[in-house]
């Protein structure tokens, strides 16, 4: 059911565009008018996500999960990434973490052998899909800059060469494009074929990754298949930036399958900021990993720590006076 | 209720097959064994918790205060406004399911809405119906729901299914905890006054009394009596320690469960005798006789109530410095919480060890200091006579509480003093201790009786990897530092692996440390022979 219902969320996806663009002839709205709106609600909507709605509610409490030996006595060694009493270990841990998902790396399966046993074993599968799927992704979103810059700068060149240095195909195969093909495809299976994870994953979950596969693969086949017309591309993109677009008849030359592959990209922007997808910005701000774990060096202040109800010492011996006295316990009023 | 019976092979028989119905359309089943009964209305009022009531979780009808829904709505907003945590919680997981397998109460029942991830979606849905656009527009398909009675129970129902032992959040890719959104869960059930006996009833006590278990004064001094009239037996010194005592230099404060039961009773006998050697001045205090916090089980406010006393114990005593004993969630309430609750503590001092001249700069701002802290400074500096032959029957392993291993990270500190006091001592598998340690499975206040069934099964991941060193090594003792684990690792140790026993650190160190003018001694701190002296007595 959720899988059915992402799949067929999408499809109408590409038939919009389909229908729109190269039907319809609706080149402005699918080539300028969306694309501008999408981008901004995605800048809106994230900065919203990030600074008003999670930005708006304090921290009350230093809740690092700490994973490793505390800052103690000397002679004791602290494991600094993983138990940061310092800025510097912080910015080390978080570094680790949005870089090379630390966390997701510790992954362990767990199973039960012989009937009774419980056994541990090495599960690195999901990390080594998830770091490959968002670095690919990475250098696929820098790569596209290209096409919004005049003149290449040798650093977007560099980046270029490197992915497809494996010098194969004609136009060369980006490795990135077949990482993330085949990453994409491993994270969509897993959630098929593990019981526990089909049983947790709801309709969304599936819309983002088909979503991110139709918009991998409609790239690739305009890369290596269907040929667009990339020169005009490029002038409706540097128009685009530049608020000054093209004119009606280059954008019609294009090609209808660029005006998908940019409608879906539009949709991932537009659904970005209302979706789990904010986890891009949440891991920076997830007060488990990004606090300093030295609460009792330092006095974490809570900006809504109001005074509250307590028994006093007062009210207590009032109650017990005469069995503390009875019990030889020192009291304040005899 | 009929008594819990099952036997320990039909209780690790555990199906992992998720239901074929979608969990939410698979309502909520109350199940006898799993869950504890319901708070008495006036263990509630005691306190000023709200709406306290008589019902039972396996009835219908929970009785429940007109308009709660808006009410826990109303409530929920609330704490989204007061935790980022709580919202960014609520809004990044994308269930990518790596915590799943690695909570211990999944492990053990197999129940998929015991995976974290499914856990916080039972709340998670309930948010995106009311807080967010999408849920709002795409409902279901969304992933929101509408908060119903049968939402609430389970809500009950699983929420007081998780120990809050955090071993989710550090598998987790954003750091996602589950304890964070167990806790406000805990929080909305307990507006409605669904709270539970076995945490509402020492929140009472240690409000009033000044410890859980309800101990007054003269019984806390005559319980220590009893202590040390044993340790008389066994070294031939009389102690005599001191309560309530204006100007002593340290005032130290431990779980009242040390008190109370054995083995934890064993851990007190080793402090005292620790303190003596020393010639520590520092004294118990009856009111601030707790350093567990029940409180945390329920809300914010009442952990912070209860734990007032601590500080304004030290400040009335004018002590220098606070000392901390054994306890795993008072410690990650007092690392992590009592200075923004109740600080600053400015009346004391940098805690400084009178006998090693060692200052705790770890603990420069609470000015409190674990005592394993405080006993590793001590061996390192050669200021105990140790003979950790008398603990040679023991062959220990040592078990990381889940507060102080991932609230806190004190993992080097209790083994230094173990492997001082014993020659034996074997870890369990890598994957089962220090950050990744199991949960004893009764935590968070759920270790009473009639929830047994979800006790050992919470526990069988921990015993498991004992039974592994028990097998291979022959381990017959599980330290730790925790007085719950002490009470309750012994009830999951003689159910999944007899032969194991549990004890505190400085029940260990009590029998090792050689005291001034004490007598040959021929039995440990458990009146039992030591290895060796089988026939002196």
């Amino acid at each position: 059911m959720g899988p059915i219902f992402a799949l067929f969320a999408v499809i109408a996806l590409v038939l919009v565009a389909f229908v729109g663009a190269g039907v319809a002839n609706l080149h402005f709205l699918f080539g300028v008018v969306i694309p501008y709106a999408a981008f901004a609600i995605f800048i809106v909507g994230f900065i919203y996500r990030v600074l008003i709605w999670w930005g708006s509610s304090p921290v009350p409490f230093c809740i690092t999960t700490t994973c490793g030996q505390q800052e103690t006595l000397p002679w004791i060694k602290q494991s600094k990434l993983e138990n940061p009493s310092s800025t510097s270990g912080v910015i080390g841990r978080m570094a680790l973490e949005v870089l090379l998902f630390r966390s997701l790396f510790r992954n362990l399966k767990t199973q039960m052998v012989e009937g009774t046993k419980l056994v541990y074993g090495e599960a690195k599968w999901l990390w080594l899909a998830a770091l490959a799927f968002h670095w690919s992704f990475l250098v696929i979103v820098v790569r596209h800059l290209r096409f919004f810059i005049q003149n290449i700068p040798a650093p977007l060149k560099a980046i270029e060469g490197l992915d497809s240095f494996l010098q194969v195909g004609a136009p060369l195969l980006y490795i990135s494009d077949a990482v993330i093909l085949l990453a994409v495809t491993y994270l969509f299976l897993r959630r098929v074929f593990i019981p526990q994870v089909k049983y947790i994953s709801l309709a969304a979950d599936y819309f983002a990754l088909f979503l991110i596969l139709s918009i991998a693969g409609t790239g690739v086949l305009m890369r290596y298949f269907l040929k667009v017309d990339v020169v005009g591309v490029k002038e409706l993109a540097m128009g685009l930036i530049g608020f000054n677009p093209v004119e009606a008849k280059k954008m019609q030359e294009i090609g209808v399958l660029f005006y998908i592959h940019l409608f879906l990209v539009s949709s991932l922007l537009m659904y970005f900021p209302f979706s789990k997808l904010v986890h891009m910005g949440g891991v920076f701000l997830s007060p488990t990993r990004n606090m300093t774990a030295n609460s009792r060096m330092k006095r974490h202040i809570n900006p809504w720590n109001y005074p509250v109800h307590v028994h006093t010492y007062e009210e207590y011996e009032n109650d017990f006076r005469e069995k503390m006295k009875g019990a030889g316990i020192p009291v304040e009023k005899e | 209720m009929a008594k819990f019976t099952a036997k320990p092979d039909e209780l690790s028989k555990i199906d992992f097959t998720p239901p074929r119905t979608r969990w939410m359309e698979t309502p909520v089943e109350i199940r006898e064994h799993m869950f504890c009964h319901a708070a008495k209305p006036k263990e509630l009022d005691v306190v000023g918790f709200p709406n306290g009531h008589e019902w039972r979780p396996q009835d219908e009808d929970w009785k429940l205060p007109e308009n709660w829904e808006r009410m826990l709505l109303e409530k929920m907003s609330d704490l989204l406004g007061k935790y980022r945590s709580f919202k960014v919680f609520m809004d990044i997981c994308v269930r990518c399911g790596a915590c799943a397998d690695k909570c211990h109460f999944f492990i053990g029942t197999g129940d998929p809405k015991n995976m974290p991830v499914l856990r916080a979606e039972l709340m998670r849905s309930v948010y995106r119906k009311n807080f967010t656009a999408a849920g709002k527009i795409l409902r279901k398909i969304a992933g929101a729901r509408d908060l119903t009675v049968n939402v609430l129970k389970e809500w009950w129902y699983y929420f007081y299914q998780c120990t809050e032992c955090r071993r989710c959040s550090v598998f987790c890719p954003y750091g996602i905890d589950q304890a964070e959104i167990t806790m406000m869960g805990r929080e909305l059930t307990n507006l409605l006054g669904l709270n539970i006996g076995w945490i509402a009833g020492p929140v009472a006590a240690c409000y009033m009394k000044g410890n859980h278990l309800g101990l007054e004064p003269h019984t806390i001094t005559s319980s220590v009596e009893f202590f040390l009239d044993d340790i008389e037996t066994i070294t031939g010194i009389r102690i005599n320690p001191s309560f309530n005592r204006k100007g002593a230099e340290i005032l130290f404060v431990t779980p009242s469960g040390d008190l109370f039961a054995n083995p934890g009773t064993y851990t007190a006998m080793g402090y005292l005798m620790l303190f003596h050697e020393l010639g520590l001045d520092y004294t118990w205090s009856t009111y601030a006789s707790e350093g567990g916090n029940f409180g945390f089980f329920t809300t914010n406010e009442m952990a912070k109530r209860l734990n007032s006393k601590i500080y304004a114990e030290a400040k009335r005593l004018g002590v220098k410095w606070v000392l901390g004993g054994e306890c795993g969630h008072m410690w990650r309430v007092l690392h992590q919480y009592m200075d923004t609750w109740n600080g600053p503590a400015d009346f004391l001092e940098v805690p400084k060890s009178p006998i090693t001249g060692t200052v705790f700069e770890n603990a420069k701002s609470t000015k409190m200091v674990h005592i394993t802290e405080f006993t590793a400074d001590l061996i390192k500096n050669g200021k105990l006579k140790l003979d950790p032959s008398r603990n040679d029957h023991l062959k220990v392993t040592f078990h990381d509480s889940c507060n102080t291993a991932r609230g806190m990270g004190i993992f080097e500190e209790p083994r230094y003093v173990i492997k001082n006091v014993c020659k034996h001592f074997y870890e369990m598998p890598e994957d089962t201790i220090r950050e990744k340690t199991f949960c004893c499975g009764s935590g968070t206040g759920l270790n009473a009786s009639e929830n047994m069934e979800l006790r050992l099964r919470g526990g069988f991941a921990r015993a498991n990897a004992v039974r592994f060193v028990h097998e291979h090594y022959g381990v017959n003792m599980l330290a730790n530092v925790c007085a719950i684990d002490r009470a309750t690792l012994s009830t999951s140790m003689d159910y999944w692996v007899p032969g194991v026993g549990v004890t505190g650190v400085h029940e260990l160190v009590g029998n090792a440390l050689i005291m001034k003018g004490e007598k040959e001694r021929t039995i440990d701190l458990r009146m039992e022979p030591l290895p060796g002296k089988e026939g002196a007595q």
